[in-house]
């Protein structure tokens, strides 16, 4: 294997959920385009982001990487390997290299099951008989992820959201994977319990060399936790790029308008660039043709309701910072006081 | 107006809050005091189970009586809330005083309308023909930015979508033109760009008609949008208060400036961790004896004589400012002079 295979290539990914209707007879009437032709690498040891909004398809890519759910088209390679659409014997090599981390702390923990058991499971699973036993690798992780390892007969209702989501980390290092998929892992958690778990997750991708896919709506928390990022938009990568790149830099203007909404806990005297987008985020199910940001967009004319623009490198851009605009944004994000864009008012 | 505005709208004098469960009582709030004057915006931050919620269940007399047990004097324009009766607080609810909630879809009806449930408050509080709800609750939805609001008038909850459905229960409680608005997390489930909507939508609002505003949250980006003063709770207690820019700039409580270095920015640096707040919050069945965060606190080593663990810090407040915390101003100034210098904040 060579250096330059990434461990992750996803190219032209897309799950379609068929839509039943009708009767008599249920036959498909309509898809949910959930995602809809993705391409993103993954080198080893790198975290990627990927942040939008709820109905981006973020979490769907996420289970399409793990293949908790079966593409309807696309390719999925890990190590130059396709999985596409691999069985259960193929994968199985592959599955321990792999692994999530979920938003819930509470639904993804079995409440009968003793920490000791939950964290042992993917061994057990495996048939993986680390030196020294499993109990002494369970205690290992407990220490890893800063739980002390006499815990290890409790149960996960002894413990806190943060305790419980450290137990699901540990749980997800047992077999040493290369690449974890962290769905939403601090959402769920207050204020101060989520940089510790921020802080946890960082300190594993370093010290253990693990690249991670890391889903979340949060940008700061995706900007402070990972060095490359994609911002979705109704299933579709709309701009991709290195974190310095794509926040200092945006080109797209969803990307732009979504960074000017997130309010910030500081109150500086010039205020900063103010995007107010209109209405909703359309419907997957029918989305706009062309550019499916395009009703929100203050910029669209009629070249993005017909042509789809592609996710390439827009003038100017660094090596590697995608965007997918025809109309790409040329300002850096400074400070601008007074200035307003509004808009057309938008269906 | 009724009162002269040298009086607060709202004055809230050491409220406490106790529920009896099966495992003993729980002190939800614990001697709160705070004044709120017309027209203003009060941003309450917490985490969860700090009591942000139930002190303003509270407020509106929507807790249940069984179980709860409250002290202290809650006074809105000059009436005094704790212990009124149920007919007195039904009229102000909704007239003087409406709330709205995090979630939009399960705080509606989804067997009525939006413009019937609208109607229905308008109605009530005023009386007014079934025709001229309809009417009002048209003028509020155009009012909070409905498009088509004749149209959208007759449809049902599930027909809006989320920031719309938000919009909605702004409309709703705005109706009657109440004269404070408490809004609980009204934009923690929403998307941030149509948080920043409504957000924008609320500030016009009470521009547009003088309303105090309660604002309940757990992002501090959110209160620095928002409010005018800022007021931390933890464990039941305040801990902290004073105006947006005092406490965002130059934070006193050791538990403030846990929040602030928990959150990552968009603009700071990103290869050192996270200073998060060791430990969780406290369960307020056995809360902690003394200040209430001194088990998860670095400076607590720092009060002579285990104060801390022994004394309750008693709030004060000058011109509006101040902070319940052992620690004397010398020492603040120092620690948060390191804090900001290694960037922790």
């Amino acid at each position: 294997m060579s250096d330059t295979t990434p461990l992750l290539d996803v190219s032209g990914l897309t799950k379609h959920f068929p839509i039943k209707g009708g009767f008599p007879i249920r036959r498909t009437v309509g898809a949910v385009q959930a995602v809809d032709g993705l391409d993103f690498q993954v080198a080893e040891g790198e975290s990627l982001g990927l942040v939008g909004e709820s109905g981006c398809g973020k979490s769907t890519t996420g289970r399409l990487i793990t293949r908790l759910m079966e593409p309807t088209a696309g390719t999925i390679s890990y190590r130059g390997q396709d999985i596409t659409h691999a069985g259960r014997k193929a994968l199985a090599p592959i599955r321990s290299e792999i692994q999530m981390i979920f938003q819930d702390p509470y639904a993804s923990l079995n409440p009968r099951h003793t920490v000791g058991k939950i964290i042992a499971g993917p061994m057990e699973i495996n048939g993986i008989e680390p030196p020294g036993g499993r109990e002494k690798r369970v205690r290992e992780l407990l220490e890893i992820v800063g739980l002390n390892p006499e815990h290890f007969n409790r149960f996960p209702h002894e413990f806190s959201g943060g305790q419980r989501q450290r137990i699901g980390v540990a749980r997800a290092l047992a077999l040493n994977p290369k690449l974890i998929v962290a769905d939403e892992p601090v959402s769920a958690l207050d204020v101060s319990i989520q940089a510790q778990v921020v802080n946890l997750l960082q300190k594993v991708q370093r010290e253990l060399g693990i690249a991670f896919v890391f889903i979340a709506h949060d940008l700061a928390i995706v900007r402070h936790f990972s060095q490359r990022v994609a911002v979705m938009y109704l299933g579709k990568i709309v701009e991709i790029g290195d974190r310095d790149d794509l926040y200092n830099n945006p080109r797209h203007p969803y990307t732009r308008a979504l960074l000017s909404a997130v309010p910030e806990a500081t109150v500086d005297d010039t205020p900063r660039e103010r995007i107010r987008l209109v209405g909703d985020v359309p419907s997957p199910i029918d989305p706009p043709s062309g550019c499916r940001f395009r009703t929100r967009c203050w910029k669209a004319t009629e070249k993005c309701a017909t042509e789809a623009p592609p996710l390439a490198q827009a003038e100017g851009n660094k090596a590697g910072h995608l965007t997918a605009c025809h109309y790409p944004e040329t300002q850096e994000i400074i400070p601008v006081t007074g200035l307003s864009k509004t808009p057309q008012e938008a269906v | 107006m009724t009162s002269t505005d040298s009086q607060p709208f709202l004055s809230i004098k050491d409220l406490k809050v106790h529920f009896s469960t099966e495992d003993g009582t729980v002190k939800a709030v614990d001697g709160l005091s705070f004044d709120l004057a017309r027209g203003r915006t009060l941003g309450i931050v917490g985490e969860s189970g700090s009591g942000k919620s139930v002190t303003n269940l509270t407020i509106l007399g929507l807790h249940n009586p069984d179980t709860t047990t409250i002290e202290g004097s809650i006074e809105l324009d000059g009436d005094e809330l704790n212990g009124a009766s149920d007919r007195t607080l039904e009229k102000l609810r909704g007239n003087k005083m409406a709330m709205i909630f995090q979630d939009a879809l399960a705080s509606l009806s989804p067997y009525h309308t939006i413009g019937t449930q609208i109607g229905e408050v308008y109605r009530k509080h005023t009386g007014a023909s079934k025709k001229a709800a309809r009417e009002r609750a048209i003028e509020m939805l155009r009012r909070v930015g409905i498009p088509q609001p004749d149209r959208r008038v007759d449809n049902y909850p599930h027909e809006f979508s989320g920031g719309m459905r938000q919009r909605a229960m702004i409309a709703m409680a705005l109706v009657c033109d109440p004269k404070l608005l408490i809004a609980d997390e009204p934009t923690t489930a929403l998307d941030v760009t149509v948080q920043a909507q409504i957000m924008d939508l609320l500030k016009d609002l009470q521009q547009e008609f003088g309303t105090s505003i309660i604002f309940i949250t757990h992002d501090l980006g959110v209160i620095a949008d928002i409010a005018d003063d800022v007021l931390v709770m933890y464990g039941g207690r305040c801990v902290e208060r004073g105006p947006k820019e005092e406490v965002l700039r130059s934070p006193q409580h050791p538990y403030t400036w846990g929040l602030l270095g928990s959150m990552p920015s968009l603009d700071g640096p990103v290869d050192v961790p996270l200073n998060p707040i060791p430990g969780s919050p406290p369960s307020l069945l056995n809360p902690p004896t003394g200040c209430r965060f001194h088990p998860r606190c670095a400076f607590a080593s720092e009060v002579e004589g285990n104060r801390c663990a022994t004394e309750r810090p008693l709030l004060q407040i000058e011109d509006g400012r101040g902070n319940a915390c052992h620690l004397s101003d010398g020492q603040r100034r120092e620690f948060l002079a390191d804090l900001a210098a290694s960037k922790a904040i």
